[in-house]
């Protein structure tokens, strides 16, 4: 029995002393987006040098910890500092330059000039009001010749994460091999760079990270009881789906696939159903929206009667931390609502 | 007393392990193959773990027919009948998500894998359905998308 004791002691002690694994974590948490050498797709590129180069630890440890919200990049509350600090230390070895560090005391400039200088040389990509650009990452669903998306500057992650330094820095020198140039190189002085640098903290008093519409507590289906046959009902499903400017897929049981046809359950009928421009660009704001694709409604009929129903777009929104998809996550509830109503009363 | 000693020994020791990482709205992984090996591996993953793939709708191919630039998208439909019947049986609500499906796209030479995580499935059901077996699904879909990882 003390031999059981000791070995389970030795196995268990193993994983308390060993450092949590950079890597093995990278590829858990943060590889199915931002690539196995970090060279992006859903999520922005980390291992593009110029990144690298200027960003200080804690701005990615910061970031890990609380994500960039409404901007896709989750947070990871549940990550310990030390395997937080593992995934940054995996991150950095992609440079063999050593991570700058910088000082966390503020930077005195004129915000009201630097709001000045901001709309004349920083809105046309990072948005009027520090949003940021549009799409989710390097490929699919935004331009790829466009190395990385302009960062939400207003975004209560990145105003956590980045120091005045780190963005005076960036302000300065830019960022090879992506559009943001070197504001000295463009002709602005010191001074007016600290005034930029003033004027996007002050994004961090009025802050919306665009999380205001997110929908975690809706209902997750929308089901309506239907005054009709499960035939009839199919059929007006049809006549609404197609009044709604969607195409038809195709109707079939929701049993298809499952067991030969002949056993197929009749009284579970699933209509899939598209419009392409929508799909398109709902696919240009965030690819993983096909895990509710196509938009489909399910009639079934049980002794409580026949019913219709179809996930809830809104509450799926939340799940993808994307500002931008919530109004095509509302459209199509409407479309939804609309649909069922109009078969079903 | 030396159970009691044990349970105290792994009581003490799990206090210093890093937390497990609580379940994700959503399942995501990144395969480093190409669409088609990657979709390969994905479909013989799921017939391994006992699930019969039900249908792959070709989203890409609908974009492009109507004159779409896409890059290659589907949508793998996959359950097991009997556990879907019970499913839609004792929790007539959850056919809207029923069959569970996959979504698989290209990002340029590699694959990107997202499917939502069934726990999902267990709030919608509440009581009628035992969540264990929606753990089970959660715990088959990420081995799945490892498997699909690992494949090459």
């Amino acid at each position: 029995m003390r031999l059981i004791y000791l070995t389970i002691l030795l196995l268990l002690s193993v994983q308390v002393i060993a450092a949590p694994d950079g890597r093995q974590l990278y590829v858990a948490h943060c590889s199915a987006c931002h690539g196995d050498q970090g060279h992006g797709g859903v999520g922005v590129p980390l291992s593009l040098p110029s990144f690298l180069d200027s960003v200080d630890d804690r701005f990615l440890a910061v970031t890990i910890r609380e994500g960039r919200p409404g901007r896709v990049m989750p947070s990871f509350p549940k990550l310990s500092d030390a395997q937080i600090a593992a995934i940054v230390g995996y991150i950095r070895s992609w440079s063999d330059k050593p991570a700058p560090r910088y000082s966390p005391v503020p930077v005195k400039g004129d915000a009201k000039n630097g709001g000045l200088l901001y709309a004349k040389h920083c809105a046309s990509c990072h948005g009027e009001n520090g949003e940021g650009g549009t799409g989710t990452g390097v490929t699919f669903s935004r331009r790829r010749e466009l190395p990385i998306i302009a960062p939400a500057l207003n975004n209560s992650g990145f105003l956590a994460a980045a120091s005045d330094e780190l963005i005076r820095q960036t302000l300065q020198l830019g960022r090879a091999g992506t559009p943001m140039g070197s504001f000295l190189e463009k002709g602005l002085g010191k001074q007016e760079i600290d005034d930029v640098v003033s004027f996007v903290r002050s994004f961090a008093q009025d802050r919306d990270d665009g999380t205001k519409t997110v929908a975690a507590n809706k209902d997750k289906i929308i089901r309506l009881a239907s005054s009709y046959s499960l035939q009839e009902t199919v059929e007006n499903l049809k006549d609404a789906i197609i009044s709604q400017n969607f195409i038809l897929i195709r109707t079939d049981l929701l049993e298809h696939g499952l067991v030969k046809e002949p056993d197929e359950n009749p009284k579970q009928v699933i209509l899939h159903f598209c419009n392409f421009r929508f799909l398109f660009d709902a696919l240009a704001v965030d690819p993983r929206v096909g895990m509710f694709l196509p938009c489909r409604v399910t009639v079934t009929e049980t002794d409580a009667g026949v019913f219709v129903s179809a996930i809830n777009p809104e509450y799926m929104s939340h799940l993808f931390n994307n500002a931008e998809l919530d109004q095509y996550c509302k459209e199509m509830h409407d479309v939804y609502v609309t649909i069922i109503e109009d078969a079903t009363l | 007393m030396i159970v009691r000693r044990l349970g105290l020994l792994v009581s003490v020791i799990l206090l210093f392990l890093p937390p497990v990482s609580v379940a994700d709205d959503i399942i995501m992984t990144r395969s480093t193959l190409p669409f088609p090996e990657a979709m390969l591996a994905l479909q013989q993953s799921i017939s391994e773990h006992g699930y019969t793939v039900s249908r792959v709708q070709r989203i890409d191919i609908g974009l492009t027919g109507m004159g779409y630039k896409t890059d290659k998208y589907r949508i793998v439909f996959a359950g097991k009948i009997d556990e879907i019947r019970m499913m839609t049986e004792k929790s007539p609500q959850l056919a809207a998500y029923l069959p569970p499906k996959i979504a698989i796209f290209a990002e340029e030479g590699q694959t990107v894998l997202v499917t939502l995580n069934p726990e999902l499935y267990a709030e919608i059901a509440g009581d009628a359905i035992d969540p264990v077996i929606f753990d089970r699904w959660t715990s088959d879909l990420r081995s799945i998308f490892d498997d699909v990882n690992k494949a090459n």
